[in-house]
């Protein structure tokens, strides 16, 4: 199923849309290795570590798109949870802080609306691998709804 | 170029990324490599699909072709590797990216102080005023100098 099915199901359906099944419907999410830890309406993205996640091969640490696109994909999949619709929303602009580097472990990550507008969601989402206390990267970003 | 740390990738221009995981995975070839500049692009590729509807490359690519750009601009600027740490990438999503056609980057390192190099860039298709995001950057520099000087 593509995204737009799985999130059209869910509309006729009356649910959630199921969020493993639509991060598994989205190639680039399959690369990286993206799950989704969904407990009730706390969502957790998992990015279990894999060796082509690597951007510095010294330390070695993730490579800072992949945290970023991690954090822009736990931004929408929270959106279209909360906000619903037929289509993702997409991104307008993406804020990302690196505040720790990505070592070799897996990573998690989970996002809050800040405010829903009738176009626009103001969204932050934070990022960390064994201790959530410390962070290893943080966005905050605006995604536009689909019209209509 | 020779003062280049065995342990890191050379970067050269005309040759795809080697020795870098996920630059590997993209395909991500320098195109050219100047004093404070890289021109890099990763060709169309399935795996890379955000939107299979519509086949538009997913943003998260566009934000790893433009911090490795940035990142290279910034090594070409200061003529060393592996020290650099990105601190901060700001991307605005202009349009989305076309299905079949490969995703250029151009960035510049414009301002490098003791600590910090900061950085602006563009993605776009073939044409430069046309882009599909544009990125600012800060990074920290001397990051691996400082790790060895622990004990």
């Amino acid at each position: 199923m593509t995204p737009a099915e799985i999130l059209k199901a869910a509309n006729l359906a009356g649910t959630k849309p199921d969020l493993s099944a639509l991060v598994a419907s989205i190639p680039y999410a399959r690369y990286l290795g993206i799950q989704v830890d969904r407990k009730g309406t706390e969502i957790t993205t998992v990015l279990p570590f894999a060796r082509h996640l690597i951007g510095n091969p010294v330390l070695p640490a993730l490579h800072g798109g992949v945290v970023g696109g991690f954090l822009e994909t736990t931004a929408m999949l929270q959106a279209i949870f909360e906000v619903g619709g037929a289509e993702m929303p997409r991104p307008v602009d993406i804020n990302i802080d690196y505040l720790r580097s990505g070592r070799p472990i897996d990573t998690f990550a989970r996002a809050v609306i800040t405010k829903q507008g009738r176009r626009v969601i103001n969204i932050h989402a934070h990022a960390w691998q064994d201790e959530h206390d410390r962070p290893i990267a943080t966005l905050r970003g605006h995604l536009l709804l689909p019209e209509g | 170029m020779s003062d280049i740390p065995p342990t890191m990738p050379e970067h050269r221009a005309g040759f795809a990324i080697s020795g870098v995981p996920h630059a590997e995975g993209l395909a991500m070839t320098i195109l050219e490599i100047g004093d404070g500049n890289a021109l890099t692009m990763i060709p169309y590729a399935e795996h890379l699909i955000g939107d299979p509807e519509t086949r538009v490359i997913h943003g998260g690519v566009v934000t790893s072709l433009l911090d490795n750009a940035c990142g290279i601009a910034v090594t070409s600027k200061i003529k060393r590797f592996g020290a650099i740490a990105t601190l901060d990438l700001r991307i605005d999503y202009m349009k989305p990216a076309m299905p079949d056609q490969p995703i250029h980057a151009f960035c510049e390192c414009y301002r490098v102080t003791r600590s910090i190099a900061f950085v602006r860039g563009i993605a776009f298709h073939t044409d430069r005023s046309d882009p599909i995001a544009a990125c600012t950057a800060a990074f920290m520099l001397n990051t691996a100098a400082k790790r060895e000087a622990k004990p």
